[in-house]
């Protein structure tokens, strides 16, 4: 009885392979997203959902167009960049002016990843880059918040939305502060439960922790995130708001508070998480996540600015490699150095 | 042959775009175009005078004191350059700060001095600074021209947008000048060599 064959075949690792591919993974995370994507179009209206279609649009063109640039076959097909277009239009404000959304795009794509060779070889998040680009250049712009569950959301549009390509946004009367503003430049508490459902000001995506933690949680059910990431922030940014608390509780939030608020939960769940920029090895992963939640720490008490979780990030993907190349696993066989047990 | 050595400057070999020398100028004073245009021509004459300079000198400078020799010889035309900045406009000088003094220690210059200079006649020489130095003024334009339209609106001062105009502030930050540079070394080396 002649078995199947088989072929012995010698190359690098990796040898064992999950059978997920690029493209079951993204649709995975787009499937996650979807509770966070839907709550905020009915949270914010239709700005909303144009906010989130230009952001889609612009990156999905930027990666079509650095293809054909670089004359290397569209990697439209992999998903990636539906991930980040997605997850940059999460992290914008509601009435930013759709043209500052599709310079965003363009930069975030073009720069944060294309540049550095397209998937799997850029050291930063390319939405968070985006991000990063437009709070730079359009500081006001990037902090006029709008408050969800305005009057007649799906019917009429802000000024600012529609501003035609470079002029600036027209101010409306009505913007809010953040819970995050309020509380370091106000000194008022958002309830929690306001926080944690995302009846809020703030940008678009990060308003409702638990839909957030939802999807984050479908992702490591499937295997699909490294649950380590998001735990080390919490765990972190939990500790450390609780002891600050604890000694200054009239200049510091709450831990509970200091969870649920800015941009936290999307970044730890969604944007940390992403597989390029974080270590490989599980305690590289609690490393990263630990030092990103001590930065979003540091920022948000002592730091200018009243969030920092776009630059933990940014700065952790840059610490990054080095996490790799100071925790290595030992290789199976080696012998221990004397001593060493 | 002669000609090469200059057109080799303004493209094959520019300085920024290619070789990526002289960084800090380029990256500290090309806010607006106006500012990185003078750069441009102050480098552009350093080199041209230090070139000469070395290449005359070259058979008469002991090979174990000649970086010494290359940068006195810098600094001394360095020294013209900011004192002429400094009676045709001091609003230029104070806008371009310590960078004038700086020049004295642009590698370019000394790379050119060092690599090109030190070994070959006077005319090949000023020809090659004469060539690099445009190539750097060229470059330092692209940025300085991207920066102050998309920054301020304006190019060499003359508003071109409405009113209404949203300035850039990134491109205006230190920040805005490695995103640019970073778009025209994409677009450079892509233009240069469509098929690498």
């Amino acid at each position: 009885m002649v078995g199947p064959t088989r072929i012995l075949e010698i190359r690098t690792s990796p040898h064992l392979l999950s059978g997920h591919r690029v493209e079951t993974i993204m649709f995975n995370v787009v499937l996650a997203l979807l509770p966070t994507t839907a709550w905020a179009i009915w949270c914010f209206g239709l700005k909303a959902l144009l906010v989130l279609v230009t952001a889609l649009a612009s990156c999905l063109l930027t990666e079509r167009a650095a293809c054909a640039f670089s004359d290397r076959p569209s990697s439209l097909g992999d998903g990636s960049v539906a991930i980040t277009g997605l997850l940059y239009g999460l992290t914008l404000p509601p009435g930013l002016p759709l043209w500052m959304v599709a310079v965003g795009g363009v930069i975030g794509v073009a720069m944060g990843k294309a540049l550095f060779g397209g998937l799997g070889a850029n050291p930063f998040n390319p939405a968070l880059v985006a991000r990063a680009f437009l709070q730079a250049a359009f500081p006001v712009a990037m902090t006029s918040w709008l408050p969800p569950f305005g009057p007649d959301r799906f019917g009429s549009l802000p000024a600012s939305t529609l501003a035609p390509p470079f002029s600036r946004a027209v101010v409306d009367g009505w913007s809010g502060a953040t819970p995050l503003a309020a509380s370091k430049f106000g000194g008022e508490l958002s309830a929690l439960a306001d926080l944690a459902t995302g009846a809020v000001a703030g940008s678009l995506g990060e308003t409702s922790g638990l839909l957030i933690l939802l999807g984050g949680a479908w992702l490591v059910a499937r295997h699909m995130m490294n649950w380590r990431i998001p735990v080390g922030i919490f765990t972190v940014v939990a500790g450390a708001s609780a002891l600050l608390h604890f000694v200054a509780p009239e200049s510091h939030a709450p831990p509970g508070f200091m969870l649920f608020s800015g941009g936290l939960m999307l970044g730890a769940v969604f944007m940390a998480t992403d597989m390029v920029g974080s270590p490989v090895t599980g305690a590289g992963c609690l490393l990263y996540g630990a030092l990103i939640g001590a930065l979003v720490v540091v920022i948000r008490a002592w730091g200018g600015m009243p969030e920092g979780v776009m630059y933990a990030i940014l700065l952790a993907n840059a610490v990054s490699p080095h996490i790799d190349r100071w925790i290595r696993p030992r290789v199976f066989g080696q012998v221990a150095a004397e001593g060493d047990g | 042959m002669n000609a090469d050595e200059f057109w080799k400057g303004l493209w094959r070999e520019n300085p920024i775009f290619v070789q990526v020398l002289g960084m800090c100028p380029a990256l500290a004073v090309s806010n607006t175009a106006r500012n990185a245009l003078a750069m441009g021509l102050a480098t552009l004459f350093v080199l041209v005078a230090s070139n000469a300079v070395v290449a005359l000198l070259r058979d008469f400078v002991p090979k174990q004191v000649r970086i010494a020799t290359f940068i006195l010889i810098i600094a001394t035309f360095v020294t013209v350059v900011d004192y002429t900045i400094q009676a045709v406009s001091l609003e230029l000088h104070r806008a371009l700060g310590a960078f004038i003094s700086l020049i004295v220690v642009n590698c370019l210059i000394l790379g050119r001095a060092e690599a090109f200079a030190s070994r070959n006649g006077i005319g090949r020489s000023i020809l090659d600074g004469a060539g690099m130095g445009l190539g750097f003024t060229l470059a330092l334009f692209c940025l300085g021209a991207v920066r102050e339209i998309l920054g301020s609106g304006s190019l060499f001062g003359v508003a071109l947008f409405h009113a209404e105009f949203q300035p850039w502030v990134i491109m205006l930050l230190p920040s805005g000048g490695f995103f640019t540079l970073a778009a025209w070394l994409m677009l450079f080396s892509r233009w240069r060599a469509p098929d690498a």
